[in-house]
């Protein structure tokens, strides 16, 4: 059986100030609690989480325009996985970031649902702090491009 | 040097498990002891019939509404008031020892402290407590954990992994390839979640929480204050206790319980008499919680089945029953058994056959709701023995642990401590108990809130999935003790019940806001 849990925070922080952290993939586990490290080659991204599991996923859009971000994690437990992050304009400087998750087994839908929650309450907090290790790999990268 | 505290929870209990209460297989010899020489409370009513939000209540002494974990999977904040924590203030050691759950444990990204003690090799985390101070994880300076399975990441499991890899098989398999409660049948009949285990006795969660006690009591100096909560996993689903054992109750001589009509009409007459989901979930058309078998469907359930699982349980009850007389002896050898009060129950009950159902749900009846609670005060306490009828509620039992530790309850304890007789009761206005049930999950949401008062249990409805809000139950505890006809829309009873539904209402506490978020099925 499948599920889609979705879940969704307002954060008071321009979209495009959202999207540098949620559309930059190699930051992930500094603002998804229990995500302990995560690696990207091509469009491959490795994460490892907080209990040393080890999943590999497909980048499978992620889209400046639009400002939204999906992946797929293969193999596992998983018979079926979808995430799609979306970054939404409300106001100059404010935005709904959703984070939803589609997934077979149903009980793994929810168990990231949960953690996915703590994950946007994170980075709601790094943003509107204007600090925090996401903000600062973020910055690190674009350091290193210029 | 003080009262030492005793706190022995069992899991999914259910009242009639024990003799005391009146059970008529299983021998439960020690704990019958303890109620003979203490107060057998009749009428012990949970907060809410599964673990977590039930868990919670007797660690934070609040209902559901108050301390937040409003279904199974929403963690109790860490910072959560905890009687562990005022005791160890004071002085007390403190420990845990067998299943906590008042986090998820389906924690594949490791988010959650109880799954992570026993990898991090330190009993306890630092955390700070409700009022800003720092100390031991919800209060406990001892923390070793075990569940139904040898498998996961608590110290039960990593012992077994560890010491016994050979017997992890052996064990039934809570969860199936879909991580959905299993239900594969098993035993004789193929009844639900049960299994043949081969497992040596010693190295099974029961024994295994009673041996761990013994030895951190053994760590103890003579004149420490003590509170131990031994919390065993069973006789919760699975039924797979050691094969050994299962000579001690053979299936044949169970008999089919009071509350299992054996005709398949008369069953589905009563459960029409109640709101929908009961019957919907009987014919297998709706599971409304994650708690029971997705796959299973109640009404395929046989006589032959269910006496086989009411068997095993009552083996699971009786090994339960020796550990806890092990543990006592242990304390005694100490010298501590004159200053020693021992509170025994449970979380939750389990329908057991009732109606037909097995496991648990948003069922607000006897199965679930009449918990076994037995209190053994110190015997230097000189507290006569007694029965008490009188309605109580585990939000009672952190103000309890204040008492006798010669505290004051705080402010955020919303029960009072146990009577030691129905005069007591009375005196202090004892007279009613709240039950809270929500759930929302995969599209389906169920909310119920019910008192149990004047021999009366009553149950409203709120708006869900399958219902409009409109729906109830009531039932007289006197004269419909399995609780087959509701009253709610008899008329002559509605002003009992419309009395009840306001006293319900004037007594619920107000709703943690914003409600806490789900994080796992459970």
């Amino acid at each position: 059986m499948r599920a889609s849990e979705r879940r969704e925070r307002v954060i008071q922080v321009s979209a495009a100030r959202a999207w540098e952290v949620v559309g930059r993939p190699e930051v992930l586990h500094h603002w998804f609690p229990g995500i302990v490290d995560c690696t990207v080659d091509g469009a491959t991204r490795t994460i490892t989480t907080g209990v040393g599991l080890s999943l590999s996923e497909d980048i499978l859009t992620n889209d400046s325009l639009q400002r939204r971000f999906q992946y797929r994690i293969s193999g596992g437990l998983f018979k079926e996985h979808l995430a799609t992050i979306d970054v939404i304009e409300l106001t100059d400087e404010s935005c709904l970031v959703t984070y939803a998750s589609d997934a077979d087994p149903a009980t793994m839908a929810i168990v990231l649902g949960g953690a996915s929650a703590a994950a946007l309450a994170e980075l709601a907090d790094q943003l509107e702090r204007g600090s925090g290790p996401a903000l600062d790999a973020v910055a690190a990268f674009a350091g290193a491009v210029r | 040097m003080g009262r030492k505290i005793l706190f022995i929870t069992t899991d999914q209990q259910r009242y009639d498990t024990l003799g005391c209460n009146g059970a008529t297989y299983g021998r439960t010899p020690v704990v019958d002891g303890l109620a003979a020489q203490g107060i057998r409370y009749e009428r012990a009513v949970p907060q809410s019939v599964v673990c977590m939000p039930s868990r919670s209540t007797m660690l934070t002494g609040q209902h559901p509404s108050t301390h937040g974990v409003w279904m199974n999977g929403v963690a109790l904040p860490v910072d959560a008031p905890s009687v562990a924590a005022e005791l160890h203030r004071v002085g007390y050691r403190t420990a845990l020892v067998g299943k906590p759950h008042f986090e998820p444990f389906l924690d594949p990204f490791g988010r959650f402290t109880e799954n992570g003690l026993a990898t991090a090799g330190t009993p306890t985390a630092q955390s700070r407590w409700q009022d800003g101070t720092i100390g031991p994880h919800r209060g406990f300076d001892h923390l070793e954990f075990a569940t139904h399975t040898p498998m996961g990441a608590l110290h039960y499991a990593r012992w077994m992994m560890a010491e016994h890899p050979e017997a992890l098989g052996g064990f039934y398999a809570v969860l199936d390839n879909d991580l959905e409660v299993n239900a594969a049948g098993g035993g004789a009949t193929g009844a639900p979640q049960l299994k043949d285990n081969p497992v040596a006795r010693e190295w099974y969660h029961t024994d295994w929480v009673a041996d761990r006690t013994i030895a951190w009591l053994d760590g103890l100096a003579a004149d420490d204050d003590w509170f131990a909560w031994m919390s065993f996993p069973d006789p919760h689903h699975p039924w797979d206790p050691p094969s050994s054992e299962l000579g001690r109750v053979d299936p044949k001589d169970v008999p089919l319980p009071a509350g299992y009509p054996e005709s398949a009409s008369e069953r589905e007459r009563i459960l029409d008499g109640k709101p929908r989901h009961w019957r919907l979930w009987y014919d297998g058309t709706l599971v409304s919680n994650y708690e029971a078998p997705t796959k299973w469907v109640p009404a395929h359930l046989t006589p032959e089945q269910l006496c086989e699982v009411n068997a095993r349980n009552a083996v699971e009850v009786e090994l339960i029953d020796e550990a806890i007389g092990r543990v006592l002896a242990a304390v005694a050898a100490r010298g501590w058994d004159d200053d020693l009060d021992v509170i025994f129950t449970t979380d939750h009950g389990e329908l057991g056959g009732d109606f037909g159902l097995l496991f648990k749900g948003p069922y607000h009846v006897d199965g679930l709701m009449r918990l076994p609670l037995i209190w053994r005060p110190a015997p230097s306490a000189a507290v006569a023995p007694a029965t008490v009828t009188a309605p109580v509620g585990l939000v009672d039992l952190a103000p309890t642990f204040c008492q006798i530790a010669d505290l004051a309850p705080t402010d955020w304890m919303e029960g009072q401590a146990l009577p030691v007789d129905d005069d007591d009761a009375a005196g202090r206005g004892m007279e009613r108990v709240i039950t809270e049930w929500d759930s929302a999950l995969m599209g389906v949401a169920v909310h119920l809130r019910t008192i149990t008062r004047d021999d009366w249990v009553c149950t409203t409805y709120r708006p869900g999935t399958v219902h409009d809000g409109t729906e109830g139950e009531l039932y007289s505890l006197v004269d419909d003790p399995l609780q087959q006809v509701n009253l709610w829309d008899d008329p002559a009873v509605q002003s009992v019940r419309d009395e009840l539904v306001t006293d319900l209402h004037d007594h619920l506490m107000a709703e943690r806001t914003p409600r806490l978020p789900v994080e796992a099925p459970v």
